[in-house]
């Protein structure tokens, strides 16, 4: 194989995970195809840039904003997103009032159709510990100081249940499309930990 | 169920260390776990509790210091096993022929 000529040798785990795939193909329960055509959709083709659109379409349009704060699964589904670790979705929305903020403290439930995978410190201990019991400490290690007066809400996700966050439109927006409005749009903005930067 | 999984408000975890430009997956062995998680949750062989329960189980060290995909990789051998799908001795015959062909 090509990896031959490295000097260190492949992990354990990387074998164990080698072992894991080659007895699942080896027993028909599962297909090549299958293994490369997933890998493909979720490291290009499902991630945040799905969510941007629905928050631009969001700041863009009254009518959908209130359909996605009411309703989100069927709003989302309107943009044409949905579907595993998206069945049931709750958009909850930053104000001049309020800034929430999405953790899963018993796991790593993320909303997938809108945001792809989890980046690694949603789903590592740090970050699922401290969410809930000093949310105003860990964003201030993502550079994000909220003040005394807005409230902080901390949604704690579960396998059922996945929430985005619907971040505050920044001012000076006010002449852009929803295409240039989704390209301000992080994916750390729809988990809450950080602001949406103007143009 | 209480266990090791169970963060909420854990204190003496250190910093969240977020990690800039990070990509969808960091191995090569991250992308053959992620598909085969998604293609045998498909199938229905097991539902997403038992596979959550077999990662609750692990020893409270090992859940703490192994990864996401390293959970999934102790779920997934587990859950199998207990389906019936393979056994352990099925697995570790898996394992030496991987690691016979690594050192060929």
């Amino acid at each position: 194989m090509a990896d031959h000529d490295h000097t260190e040798p492949p992990s354990d785990t990387a074998l164990r995970v080698k072992a894991l795939e080659s007895l699942l193909l080896e027993k028909g329960l599962v297909e090549a195809d299958t293994l490369d055509a997933l890998i493909q959709l979720y490291e290009h083709n499902i991630g945040p840039q799905n969510g941007a659109k629905v928050v631009a379409r969001a700041w863009s349009d009254p009518d959908y904003k209130a359909r996605l704060l009411a309703d989100a699964t069927p709003a989302i589904a309107e943009l044409g997103f949905g579907g595993v670790q998206g069945e049931d979705m709750v958009v909850v929305e930053n104000t001049s009032e309020v800034h929430n903020l999405l953790v899963c403290t018993l796991c790593s439930c993320y909303p997938w159709p809108v945001l792809g995978l989890p980046p690694v410190w949603y789903k590592a201990a740090p970050y699922r510990a401290r969410a809930v019991s000093e949310p105003r400490a860990v964003l201030k290690e993502f550079g994000v100081e909220i003040r005394d007066d807005v409230e902080v809400r901390v949604w704690d996700s579960t396998a059922e249940l996945r929430y985005m966050v619907l971040p505050e439109r920044p001012a000076g927006t006010e002449g852009l499309g929803e295409d240039e409005l989704a390209a301000l749009v992080t994916r750390d903005s729809m988990i809450g930990v950080a602001l949406v930067e103007g143009a | 169920m209480n266990g090791i999984h169970d963060l909420g408000g854990m204190h003496g975890l250190g910093p969240v260390n977020p990690e800039s430009d990070e990509p969808v997956f960091h191995a090569e062995w991250e992308r053959r776990m992620f598909a085969v998680l998604m293609a045998t949750f498909a199938s229905g062989i097991y539902n997403v509790d038992e596979f959550r329960h077999a990662t609750e189980n692990m020893a409270p060290a090992d859940y703490l210091t192994t990864s996401y995909y390293e959970h999934w990789l102790h779920s997934l051998e587990q859950v199998m096993i207990e389906k019936g799908q393979f056994d352990r001795a099925e697995l570790e015959a898996a394992w030496s022929n991987v690691t016979a062909g690594e050192a060929a």
